[in-house]
């Protein structure tokens, strides 16, 4: 289903950018840790042309190893560093993005997700850019010829249609995200802050171009990209949620962890439930096992606890995944649609687990 | 009084020295694009700014938020400017508030998919003046909290209405330094709820035709717990009667209709000087919270609970929660005004429980544990008197502004 990583080829040649002179000018750095956000995104000379299509010098692809589902759409996704700065490995939480730096992604819909090179749409392409002063988050959105986009803090409904992976038409009123919202999940005690590119969630083997597969981290720090990261196989590593080949918990853990666990965190928006579901939680009450609502009014739906061991029928959080009704769907943001596939892996998860001793047992 | 001159003067002369910028007025009006212009004002405004909410009905379709300290956000009135949530598409609450000092007054919120206005770690936050209200009345479908400010220091609730909440109308968790006064909450199931906070203050509001009217909670398994130091007084808890309609699964879909004043696994309460009457299952009831926990930091049991002073009617008539309707047939007629469960032990350690009940008669179920309604041994008593607590002091704060 996957439209590919846009192939290391490029990334080689973006990152060659590095030292030969780029035949043309470079990203706009002073725009880029500028206080207010540029107009469009062509301002800022990420891409090389007018659809974003073609990274400029400096910037360079990549993908994670299990990424947030977001209405199916796909997304490409990119980093820009300055001239002269790396990247900062480290072994948990996201890596150490210099200063400069700009973390850009651009959510499309292919008109039949089952042909995800044809008839792509682009509808928005966020950056969280790396300021002096932190991290911001603004989205651009494109207009429908897909040669521009323009800033868009206030947040926008746009309808979408695309024909899903089981041969089903869906439309959808895609929510682009406000600002506000854009924080809500991106932030680490009240500061803004990446999700996605942590160590364990890049440490995988991508396709290069020219054949052959390598490891992403590994080429990064080859392209000196990145300083300071061990050998690809001392490095941790996120389980892929849809490789069957991984074990199940695993697999459902990574799924929390990516598409939850930026909220559901002791440092996170729905810090105040006490539910946690970051990858490094192993307290049983803290992931749900047994634990009451606190807040969820019509979200419990009816039932009594997060996780009942054995019972994803009586799991609260499998009913609110399953959910697309707005004050009872989790997460809260970032879809509409429900996430079929996410939710069998967390169904299966909950059914594997031994149930708990009830009274009467 | 001439050195708070010379402060003031000092302060005058350093602010214009520095160039400070005058507070400006976002005014939003009624009209197309509603949604994108109110949201944009809430981006736009800087500390000490007022986004100002002209007389209306806006119809919103996806959730407000909030991330600017120090901004007042007003309408011209809880019946003249109405956000409208009806065709929302998207968000957990109507308006969330994620920054400091903030105020939000004078404005109505109605029909919310999820929680009415929301505010998280969110100090020195004030709600004034306000109306949240689910219109087509009490519905399991309806959202749960109206007012929900969280994880917060120094919450000010006052002058807000609350109608139709499927849990509570005004909640305050996790929070301390609190005073909510001068409310109604009314058709909720529960009324007000002060949860897992310290130093709380609910007085002189009207908690009236909710399930139950005002409630102080304490839950396991959250970041702050061990809730205390609550005082509920001069407050009108009269005629709670709404059948519950809370969605299962929810700690007060467990409440019974027709409850005054509940407090639940909570030290240092002071319940004084309210009027309660009109509500069937009990005037005041003590429970310990029962269902099964691993936090060894939490105390189950509700101690050092104070209640005297309140004007007590008729309550008790026909007591909604297990075992109720036997107790109240063995005493041959309405339960007396207090029912505690008794429970004086958890965890083993024997008799840590104290409480001064003084409006008597109080019935006391005499649990051996926490729930244990299967093991009652009812007794009635003209009060139950076992120390003296020192009432906690009186919450007072003036939000820092700007």
């Amino acid at each position: 289903m996957r439209r590919g990583l846009l192939l290391p080829a490029i990334l080689l040649a973006a990152l060659a950018g590095l030292g030969a002179a780029a035949p043309q000018p470079g990203v706009n750095l002073d725009l880029v840790l500028a206080d207010a956000p540029a107009p469009r995104l062509s301002d800022y000379r990420l891409f090389l042309d007018a659809g974003a299509d073609r990274p400029n010098g400096r910037v360079a692809p990549y993908d994670l190893v299990t990424p947030l589902f977001t209405d199916h759409a796909e997304k490409d996704r990119f980093v820009f560093t300055p001239q002269g700065r790396r990247i900062g490995y480290t072994a948990t939480g996201v890596l150490d993005f210099p200063v400069g730096a700009v973390l850009v992604k651009t959510f499309a819909y292919p008109a039949d997700l089952r042909r995800p090179d044809r008839d792509v749409r682009k509808v928005e392409t966020r950056l969280l850019v790396h300021k002096a002063s932190g991290w911001t988050a603004q989205t651009y959105v494109w207009n429908a010829e897909g040669d521009e986009a323009v800033l868009k803090r206030a947040g926008a409904r746009v309808p979408v249609r695309f024909t899903d992976p089981a041969g089903r038409e869906v439309a959808l009123d895609y929510a682009v995200p406000n600002q506000n919202q854009c924080k809500t999940c991106h932030q680490v005690d009240g500061a803004v802050s990446p999700i996605g590119p942590k160590a364990r969630n890049l440490n995988h083997e991508v396709a290069l171009a020219g054949g052959g597969r390598a490891n992403l981290l590994a080429l990064w720090s080859r392209a000196g990209l990145l300083e300071g990261a061990p050998a690809p196989e001392a490095l941790p590593r996120l389980a892929a949620w849809n490789d069957a080949a991984q074990p199940l918990e695993a697999r459902a853990r990574a799924y929390l962890d990516v598409n939850c666990g930026h909220c559901h965190s002791p440092a996170g928006s729905a810090s105040n439930s006490g539910l946690f579901l970051t990858a490094d939680e192993t307290r049983p009450a803290a992931l749900g096992v047994g634990k009451p609502p606190v807040a969820a009014g019509r979200g419990s739906g009816g039932l009594a606890v997060a996780i009942d061991p054995g019972h994803p029928e009586r799991s609260i959080l499998a009913f609110r995944m399953a959910s697309g009704e707005p004050g009872v769907m989790m997460p809260e943001l970032g879809r509409t649609l429900v996430h079929e596939e996410g939710v069998a892996l967390v169904q299966a998860w909950i059914s594997s687990m031994p149930p708990a001793r009830r009274p009467g047992d | 009084m001439s050195r708070i001159t010379v402060c003031l003067a000092v302060a005058a002369v350093l602010a214009s020295a520095s160039g400070a910028v005058e507070a400006a007025t976002l005014v939003v009006t009624p009209g197309p694009d509603a949604q994108e212009r109110l949201q944009t004002a809430l981006l736009d405004a800087k500390p000490g700014d007022t986004v100002q909410i002209a007389a209306g009905r806006y119809d919103l379709t996806d959730g407000l938020s909030l991330d600017v300290d120090g901004v007042t956000v007003a309408g011209a009135g809880p019946d003249a400017t109405v956000l409208s949530f009806k065709g929302q598409k998207g968000a957990g609450e109507g308006l969330l508030i994620t920054s400091d000092r903030v105020t939000v007054k004078d404005l109505a919120v109605e029909d919310t998919r999820g929680d009415g206005i929301k505010s998280k770690g969110a100090d020195d936050i004030r709600y004034l003046n306000l109306r949240v209200e689910w219109s087509g009345g009490p519905k399991e479908a309806n959202g749960a909290y109206g007012v929900y400010p969280v994880s917060s220091q120094r919450v000010l609730i006052d002058g807000v209405v609350v109608r139709s909440a499927s849990d509570a109308g005004i909640y305050v968790g996790q929070s301390r330094h609190i005073i909510v006064r001068n409310s109604r909450a009314e058709f909720n199931v529960a009324g007000i709820e002060i949860e897992n906070s310290m130093f709380a203050d609910v007085h002189d509001n009207v908690a009236t035709r909710n399930t139950a009217g005002i409630l102080v909670f304490d839950l396991p398994n959250l970041p702050q717990m061990g809730g205390h130091s609550t005082r509920v007084f001069n407050n009108q808890v009269v005629d709670n009667d709404t059948p519950n309609f809370a969605p299962k699964g929810n700690i007060v879909a467990s409440v019974p209709t027709g409850t005054g004043v509940m407090v639940m696994a909570n030290r240092n309460v002071h319940v004084f000087d309210n009027a309660i009457s009109g509500n069937q299952s009990a005037g005041v009831m003590l429970v310990s919270y029962t269902q099964a926990f691993n936090d060894p930091a939490y105390n189950p049991l509700p101690r050092d609970i104070v209640v005297r002073d309140n004007r007590l009617g008729r309550n008790g008539w026909d007591p909604k929660f297990p075992g109720g309707p036997e107790i109240a047939k063995a005493l041959g007629g309405p339960l007396p005004p207090l029912v505690w469960d008794g429970v004086r032990a958890a965890g083993g350690k024997p008799a840590e429980v104290k409480v001064r009940l003084a409006d008597g008669p109080v019935l006391n179920l005499n649990l051996p544990g926490p729930g244990r309604v299967d093991a009652a041994a009812p007794t009635v008593s003209a009060s139950v008197i076992d120390a003296a607590f020192a009432e906690p002091p009186a919450v007072r704060f003036e939000p820092a502004r700007p």
